[in-house]
Formats: C-alpha cells, structure tokens, sequence
C-alpha cells in the first residue's frame, strides 16, 4: 500500500471523484493554475481542465454561494477556503442557506456541497492564518462537520463528503498536511461520516480527540506506556454527527476521561463531549472530565516562543495525562 | 563545543526537507550567513545559511535524506573566544531552572479517601464492597475506579454480612428474607421507601411461612343469623349498663366455634413434621387489626367461658392491642384463630392460616338479604363463614362437618337464648 501524506490523499480523494462523477468539480483562490497554496489541488486543472477546476475571485462569499447555487442545480461543487480563517465573509452562506436549505423547502431542495478549508496553527502563520474554526459551525443543525487526522481518514472522508447529499466542511488541519504520512489504499473506498474510531486502547485514562492534538496524544500515550500508564485514545474523525455511542464506550472503558483540541477552551467542541458524557455516563466517572485546550486568547501569536505556547505539543498532552492518571 | 544546525522551516506547512546538496565538507571553515547546502522540499528549494561561524564538524544528514523540520543536519564547532564562559552561565542557568521547578512542591492535597467518584460508588454498591475496607491508590490515597475493578477480578471483595434475620422456630427457616426467587422491584423517582418495623417483618415472614408451607384449601358455609342479630339486639342495652362493655357478635361465634372443636378435636391440631398433634386445650387466637398491623392475641381455654366470660376476654384483649400494652403470653398458644373481618365489612375472604395452627375462620358481615324461607320470601339477616384448611392435616370432609356444626350453633341462637 502506497504512505501518503495527509495532503496527497486530499488530492488523490478529488482525483478519483472527479474522474468517476462529471459533476465534480472544485473552486476556490489560486485552485487551478497555482495547483492551491497548499498544492491540495495540483495537477487537477492538467487532467480536467479551467471548467472543473475554477480559479474564484479573492471572494470566499461568492465561493460560497456559487457552489450552493451549483449543489442545488444537481452538481456537485468541493470549494476551498484558502484557509480557514478566510470562511469569516461565506458564514452568512453556509449558516443561514447551505445549513438550512433542506429544511427550509421541506425536502425539495438540497445542497451536496463540500467546503474543504485548512486550519489550525504551527505553521508561524500568524493571527490570520493558524485559527481553528469548527466551533463556529458545531452548534448548527444542517451541517456535516469532518475533522480527520490521517491520509487514509482524509481519503475515505473526503469521498464520503463529496458523495454526501447535504452540505459538508471538511476540516484538514494543515499541521498535518505533510508532518503526517499513512498508508492510503489505491482502491475506491470510503468511510462513514459519523463514526469514531479507537486508535490505542487503554486501562487508565480515556483521550478523546481530532486532528494534530490527536497525534500528541498518541505520541503521549507511547511515552506513558513506558511507566505503566495505560492511555485509551479515540480519534472523533467527525465532529458532527458526533459518534455517541463510541464516546460512551471509551468513557467506560477507564472513567478518567481528558477530551483534547487545539480550538480554544470556551465554547469548544470539549464541552459539549463533556456535557454529553456527564448526562449519560455519571456513574461510569472516576475523575472529573479534563479539557485540554487552546488558551482563550483573541488569536495565534505570529512570535515563535507565544506560538509554541499557544500550541499543545506532546509534552503538554503527556504532563496532562500524567496528572489525570494518578488522580 | 559544537552547535547544531537544525533543517529550518522553510514555508508554512513544510513540515521537512530533503538535503539536495552539501556546500561544505567536514573540516572547511565557515563564516555566519555562508550558505551550508541546498535543501528541497515540496514548495520551495532553498539554501540553508549558517547561524554560527566555525568549522563543519560533521554532516549528520546526507544527500538526498529527507527529514523532518527541526532535526540535526550537522554540527559546526564554534570558534569565538569566551564560549565557555558563555556556556557556564547557561549551565548555571539551567540548574537554577532545575532547582527553581524542585523546590515548588505541588499543592497539598488534603486525605482523598472518603472522596468517591460516581464509578466507584456505584461499583461497591453493586459488588457489596465496604469502601472503608480498600486500599487506595490514586492521588491522597483515593480509591480509584481501577482499584475497584482489580478487587472485584480479584474475586476477594469484602461482603458485608447479611443481617440475621431473628429465627424463632425451625419452620421458619424460609423467611420472607431468603427467597431467592423474588427480583428488587424497581424504584422510580418519586416512590417512597418505608423501612420495614419489626413488627412488619414479624408479619411478612409469618405469613409467606404458612402460605409457603401449608397447603391452604379454601370453604365457605351461608347461615342465616337473625336469631342471633334479635338476642343481641335484646341484650345489648342492659348488658352495656351492666357489663360496663359493649356487647358484640363476636362472643357468639366464638363460643359457636369452640364448642363445635370440642365435637372434632381434629381442627384443634398443629402439624408436627411426622405427626399431628391434637391440642387438648382450646386456646382461640382473635385478629386484631391496628393502622399499621395486625395482631393476634388469644384467648385461653376458651372452653371454659361463657359468652360474658369470652365478651370481657376479647375487650380487654382489643384494648391491650391498641394501647400497644400485649405481652408474649398474650400472643402465644393459639390452638385456632376466629377472623372478625366483617368489622370492617367484608362479606367474603381466603384467610392465611395462622401458622402451625390447622385452620383459620372469618367471620364475615351479617348482612340482610332477602332468602326462600317456607316457601315464601323473607327477609332474614345472613353471614359468611369461611374457612382456610391446612389440607395436610384436615380433608375437606372434617372441615365441612365443622363449619356446618358451627354453622348450626349461630343459627340456633334466637331472642329467648339464655347466656
């Protein structure tokens, strides 16, 4: 099987779609001739030409609301958002049409439409390009919300989102756009959106997580191993639907349970894990839940040291699990 | 003392670089800025400068590796005079750090070992495990979840005992306590719970004693009492005045009753095991019901007494029973109970036999109803008497002879009976 990196299996993923359905086609800043800022979508303009692969003006509302006009005329559009951050000016779009255009014509209409857009920091990319976004869009009905954090994941994920009939943000963290490889089946597969997956199991302390904190905590759990600390680890991969079953099932697993993202601490996707498990899962708990998170400052730092700072990293992850493990 | 050169982050989201081509070789000597190699990653290629001067020392990374952003390429011994002063100072600053991070000790936490998390509550509830009995592990000596979970693999949870039921005879050896068939009904919010009193348990075990262990057959007689309801009726005036008691039913039939064991000694009886012992005394338990409870006095050598004798006898034994003043004698050696159920209206009932007596007798409501007398209607004041059986000592037949010789004895009464 072919080691991918995170990335390469975003483009291998809109490859395959592009080939296998005409009505694919992406959108978005410098996708086409520039192949992306990221290279996400190089070589796609060579194999499927300026039609299907649409360099937009600097106009990420106008992204928006193009690919929900195209999803409900029956295509189906994968936008970029160059980053993240850049969503701000589509909100307006995605919150109050893409999210409720099902509901709002009672069926009639609908919107198959992805909007791919990288964030999270690490990358020294200041204050407007390094912020995490899901919580924004958690809290509204209509939306798919994927948060993958390996290239088998991305493939699987992204094919799933294109093919899904309601609108989808696919969220890659682009920390993890080359930092992290895996092995990506050539074959066309795909995996359910809405089902978390176990990635280490555990005795002592239960990690629930999504994208590059997830990998700390793996990482962490390595190192703890050595001193006899068990760590569970579940990786969410989709934020919304949120997998209940699987979060309750890893919280009896141990009952010390620490949930982890690097989107900041109030108001993140932590707390309503948290809530949920406080409601259906009381008398499972040994310790009360544990957020790792963000700080809740305005922004990223651009300096390293308060980028470093901000960030979680492995030690951070391991002193925190140390210190819920020997509660 | 040689620094290392690190492969630098060369663009966002290059997370590595691939050294295309070494500039310099071990031994040549460098100036600050002079570029080292040339490196290659997905974005961009670029050369990478020397941060120090000095001489390469040695190429940790060879042409056409490729390895993450951060990690040594090679290392260049440093030339500058005074660095190892320099160094001291960093080295003292680090043991300072390392000192500095000793000496905080964390916050004291205060004895965590009554601190139960809901896991662990719930685990020792379920296993039975006293918590003042484990060992914890976690922070303040918590008792863990963990700790709970190894106790109950372990299979060596403490279990409380059970409290010892109160065995007053062998044939109670099955208390209501010990059925192990019956499942905990379940609580849902807003159900009370009232804690069993001695006295309900008492009553509990008693009762699933006899059901349990007698086989109870059930009969019911009709007699027609309206001589008895005239007699009274006559009586009970000058009785009241005399006697300084009411005078109820309740005498009669018990009177009709012990009058009719005496012809069939056989409903006078308890089971013995192996045997059936026939009591010679007559000593006649009579249910008396309080808010919470029910009790059965008796009433000794019943034989002996006369319908004022047995009136007096049940008074006193009801208002003993309500003051709450009965002592062990008067509740010891019924041979054979009389139920008043019709007290509080009943016109038919299956009463449990109060164990290890052979039969039970209720006395249901005297009700009037129109019957065919003489061929002719009349009205005529009727009561119920039923009759529970324990079937191991008496057949249907014995009992049914009883209960109509019991039967004859209350209907026999009429308004110029002499008592």
């Amino acid at each position: 099987m072919p080691i991918l990196s995170y990335i390469d299996a975003v483009t291998l993923a809109l490859r395959e779609e592009m080939q296998k359905n005409p009505r694919v086609f992406v959108l978005g800043e410098d996708v086409g001739v520039r192949g992306g800022v990221f290279r996400a979508t190089h070589g796609l303009i060579d194999e499927f030409g300026p039609e299907r692969v649409l360099d937009t003006p600097l106009t990420e509302s106008a992204i928006a609301g193009v690919s929900i006009g195209a999803s409900v005329y029956g295509m189906r559009p994968v936008a970029e958002m160059q980053f993240a951050d850049f969503i701000m000016p589509a909100v307006n779009q995605i919150i109050s049409e893409a999210a409720k255009m099902r509901y709002r014509s009672n069926n009639s209409w609908h919107c198959p439409l992805v909007i791919r857009a990288p964030y999270g920091g690490g990358v020294h990319g200041g204050l407007y390009h390094s912020q995490s976004v899901e919580k924004l869009f958690t809290g509204i009905p209509g939306l798919k919300i994927v948060t993958p954090s390996t290239p088998y994941d991305v493939k699987g994920l992204l094919k799933s989102a294109i093919q899904d009939e309601d609108p989808v943000l696919f969220f890659e963290h682009k920390r993890c756009y080359r930092l992290i490889k895996g092995e990506v089946p050539e074959e066309d597969y795909t995996l359910p959106i809405g089902q978390a997956e176990v990635k280490r199991e555990g005795t002592d302390v239960t990690v629930i997580s999504y994208g590059l904190t997830l990998h700390f905590a793996l990482q962490a759990a390595e190192e703890l191993q050595k001193e006899g600390i068990s760590v569970h680890v579940l990786d969410l991969r989709t934020l919304i639907p949120l997998d209940k079953e699987a979060v309750l099932q890893a919280v009896a697993k141990t009952g010390k349970v620490m949930i982890i993202h690097e989107d900041n601490l109030t108001g993140g996707f932590g707390g309503e894990v948290s809530a949920l498990i406080a409601e259906e899962a009381f008398f499972e708990l040994d310790a009360p839940i544990r957020r790792l998170a963000g700080p809740d400052v305005p922004a990223m730092p651009y300096s390293p040291p308060l980028e470093k700072e901000f960030m979680l990293n492995q030690e951070k992850v391991t002193h925190a699990i140390r210190e819920l493990a020997e509660f | 003392m040689a620094i290392d050169i690190t492969m630098p982050q060369l663009g966002e989201s290059v997370t590595e670089g691939t050294i295309s081509r070494w500039l310099k070789q071990p031994g040549d000597s460098i100036s600050k800025y002079e570029p080292l190699c040339e490196v290659a990653t997905d974005k961009v290629n670029a050369e990478v400068p020397a941060t120090i001067s000095g001489t390469l020392a040695e190429i940790v990374t060879g042409e056409g590796e490729t390895v993450e952003v951060g990690h040594v390429i090679c290392r260049v011994e440093e030339v500058s005079e005074g660095v190892d002063a320099v160094d001291e100072n960093k080295e003292s600053q680090k043991a300072e750090k390392v000192q500095v991070k000793a000496e905080s000790p964390k916050p004291a936490t205060g004895s965590m070992k009554h601190r139960y998390s809901p896991a662990v509550l719930r685990l020792a509830q379920e296993h039975n495990i006293d918590l003042e009995q484990v060992e914890g592990s976690g922070r303040g000596g918590r008792i863990t979840r963990k700790d709970i979970q190894e106790l109950i693999d372990s299979g060596k949870e403490k279990t409380e005992a059970p409290i010892p039921m109160t065995v007053t005879g062998k044939a109670e050896s099955k208390g209501a306590e010990q059925q192990p068939s019956t499942p905990a009904p379940e609580e849902e919010s807003g159900d009370e719970e009232i804690p069993l009193t001695r006295v309900r348990k008492t009553i509990a075990q008693r009762m699933v004693t006899s059901k349990q262990e007698a086989p109870h057959a059930w009969t019911m007689l009709q007699a027609d009492v309206t001589g008895l309801v005239k007699l009274r009726n006559k009586l009970k005036d000058d009785f009241k005045k005399r006697e300084g008691i009411p005078l109820t039913y309740m005498p009669f039939f018990i009177k009709a009753v012990v009058d009719s064991l005496k012809e069939f000694p056989r409903l006078n009886s308890v089971w013995g095991g192996d045997r059936i012992i026939l009591k010679k005394r007559i000593n006649i338990s009579i249910a008396v019901a309080t808010e919470d409870a029910l009790y059965v006095p008796v009433i000794k050598d019943a034989d002996e007494k006369s319908i004022l004798g047995l009136a007096k006898a049940v008074h006193h034994l009801a208002e003993k029973t309500r003051a709450g003043k009965l002592t062990m004698d008067d509740l010891s050696g019924g041979t054979f109970t009389v139920n008043n159920t019709g007290s509080f209206g009943s016109v038919a009932s299956q009463p449990i036999i109060n164990h290890p007596q052979a039969a039970i007798i209720s006395v249901e409501s005297i009700v009037k109803q129109p019957v065919i007398k003489d061929d002719m209607i009349a009205v005529r004041d009727l009561v119920n008497l039923c009759l529970s059986l324990d079937h191991r000592i008496l057949d249907g037949l014995i009992a049914g002879r009883f209960l109509n010789r019991v039967k004859e004895r209350v209907e026999a009464y009429g308004p110029d009976t002499q008592i």
